[in-house]
């Protein structure tokens, strides 16, 4: 048996505020609950349109993060290009801004009058903003930059003397990325698409300025807790708990993993 | 069969190397030199991991890169099989999987990938452990997956990155014995990739020793041992190196009789004296070292603040004195000597 080593006491009595500045608001919520309605306010159409919405727009925002936020990790760690800081700061820009002016941004690009919007809207009739897409696409925005980061730092500390010798065994470009380079970077990956699934889950500013605030259609959870706050707290609570519930039960089935990437 | 053909031009930055190798189908030739001389760019140059900037290589009558013409077959189409110096296993992958890897890139099937994968695994001693991720193994039997990862896939050559260093000294001397067996089996050539003598000396048929990018001498184990060329070959290289047997602490070479302060080890061993170990002297020296006799001088020769002395019969040693020394013993090529060396300084290494 080894002995841990101990900390000393005031980093034991900080960590413990630290603590309870987490579990605080949560013993909030749940002296709140309103538990013996949770059953009736919890199956009502506007909660089950939004569960709905989240869970579809979140991973369909994790696949298109993935998709397209591992290449640009690759190129970032491993490519020698000209303007590569200013790639980079453009990547993580989402992480630091707030959400609000992302969510305007994408309005003045994406949105029916925009730069990009307006001819796509003239030539086929889509309208993103009001759409699921306008949903996904706002929660990809804020959560493509978590995966991004987390990637790329798995890439830069990958050595290549791996893929060097997968080459020399006769593997191409695509394989040596497919066998080798993606396995071995694997546990990192997992925590990085989990943390681009629960900013996605969690999106709630870009959203609602892009995508708007239409039940069933673009009204994912925090959406409809920031509107029953206005109308029916206890809504608000229950909803919340269920956010909180989902996510707490996605980051505890998958510590595993996430432990073993750090 | 007809080979390596190759004439490695590589310039980066300051560093540059330019060396020529011919390794005919069935040989081993060692690439022998210190950090930094320029082994693992040639290596680099020759899996095509680097081109070349000038020269050209040719493989088995084909030609893999030519910058003159343009000429470059990237690394996963040269079929060269490497052994490196720390496996670099996939660590994801178990034993079976990291040498099916080859067979998989090159168009096998997974089953009959994995099913030749397992023979080999077999061949090599390591069958049991097929399924074992390379951290649950050793670093002998790393090494021993990395060779049959390296000669699964019967490449059209064989390069060895200083197979054994990672490797601790009981563990190398087995894996030594098997990369023998498996270099002589194999047919194309190979090429040995070492900073130790004693590896280059066991396991390969000619030695080229390379210094500052440069291939300074072509030769035997005996041809480099006898006269080395350089001041490193004869630092590193110019040891006294014999194979013999050994048993109680008599160690046997050829006719002659040598005592070792190794009384544990038995059987066939390498023999080493360093230079520096045998004293000189121009009458019967006092005292009883248990290693002395009389012999003749062959051959002088100065490195600087060194003298080396090629000594004749009985036994073809190499004796390092100081030029003060040799002036004081009023040394000339065919003086009569006494030499002496301590039982302690007969290093024996089993085989």
């Amino acid at each position: 048996m080894t002995r841990r080593r101990r900390n000393p006491l005031g980093v034991v009595i900080l960590a413990a505020i630290g603590l309870a500045f987490f579990a605080l608001p949560l013993v909030g919520l749940l002296t709140r609950a309103p538990w013996t309605d949770l059953p009736h306010l919890l199956t009502s159409e506007v909660v089950l349109d939004a569960l709905r919405l989240s869970l579809i727009s979140s991973l369909i925002a994790t696949s298109l993060s993935a998709l397209l936020g591992v290449p640009l990790a690759l190129m970032l760690a491993r490519a020698e290009f000209p303007g590569r800081s200013l790639v980079r700061g453009l990547v993580l820009l989402p992480l630091v801004l707030p959400p609000v002016v992302a969510g305007t941004a994408l309005l003045f690009t994406l949105g029916r009058r925009g730069v990009i919007g307006q001819p796509l809207n003239e030539a086929t009739g889509l309208v993103l903003p009001f759409s699921i897409w306008g949903v996904v696409i706002a929660a990809t925005l804020v959560a493509m930059p978590f995966l991004v980061i987390t990637v790329e730092s798995a890439v830069r500390n990958l050595d290549p003397k791996f893929e060097r010798a997968a080459t020399t065994l006769g593997a191409g470009r695509w394989e040596v990325l497919r066998r080798v380079t993606l396995p071995m970077i694997g546990p990192s990956l997992a925590a990085g698409l989990l943390l681009a699934w629960a900013r996605a889950f969690g999106e709630f500013g870009a959203t609602i300025t892009f995508a708007g605030n239409l039940q069933g259609r673009t009204q994912t959870l925090p959406l409809a807790v920031f509107v029953a706050l206005e109308q029916d707290r206890d809504t608000a609570v229950a909803i919340s708990l269920v956010m909180v519930a989902i996510s707490l039960g996605v980051l505890v089935l998958l510590r595993d993993r996430w432990w073993r990437a750090r | 069969m007809t080979g390596l053909k190759a004439d490695l031009g590589v310039w980066r930055g300051e560093f540059a190397i330019g060396v020529a190798l011919s390794i005919e189908p069935g040989q081993t030739v060692a690439l022998l030199g210190p950090n930094g001389a320029g082994k693992t760019t040639t290596l680099e140059a020759l899996t095509g991991l680097i081109p070349l900037d000038s020269g050209r290589i040719e493989l088995d009558g084909k030609t893999l890169d030519e910058p003159n013409r343009g000429l470059f077959v990237p690394p996963e189409q040269r079929h060269i099989g490497v052994v490196f110096q720390d496996h670099v296993l996939f660590p994801h992958l178990s034993a079976v999987d990291n040498v099916a890897f080859g067979l998989r890139s090159r168009g096998s099937g997974r089953q009959a990938a994995r099913r030749k994968a397992g023979e080999w695994l077999e061949r090599l001693g390591v069958g049991p452990l097929a399924d074992r991720k390379p951290a649950e193994i050793s670093g002998g039997e790393a090494q021993r997956v990395a060779l049959a990862r390296a000669l699964v896939t019967d490449p059209v050559l064989l390069l060895l990155d200083e197979p054994l260093s990672a490797l601790d000294a009981t563990t190398r001397v087995d894996l030594r014995r098997l990369l023998a067996d498996h270099l002589s089996e194999f047919s194309g050539p190979s090429l040995l990739i070492t900073h130790d003598p004693a590896e280059a000396f066991l396991l390969a048929d000619q030695i080229h020793v390379i210094e500052d990018g440069a291939i300074t001498q072509t030769g035997t184990a005996d041809d480099i041992r006898l006269s080395p060329s350089t001041k490193y070959a004869a630092d590193l290289v110019g040891l006294n190196l014999f194979e013999g047997s050994t048993s109680g602490g008599t160690v046997t070479i050829g006719g002659h009789q040598l005592h070792a302060a190794d009384t544990a080890t038995t059987g066939a061993v390498l023999v080493t004296v360093h230079p520096r170990a045998i004293s000189i002297h121009r009458s019967r020296p006092e005292g009883s070292p248990r290693n002395t006799w009389e012999t003749t001088v062959l051959r002088i020769e100065h490195y600087g603040d060194r003298v080396r002395l090629q000594l004749g019969v009985p036994l073809a040693l190499t004796a390092e004195i100081t030029p003060g020394s040799e002036q004081a013993l009023e040394i000339k090529e065919g003086t009569s000597v006494w030499i002496s060396i301590k039982a302690t300084e007969v290093d024996l290494q089993s085989q």
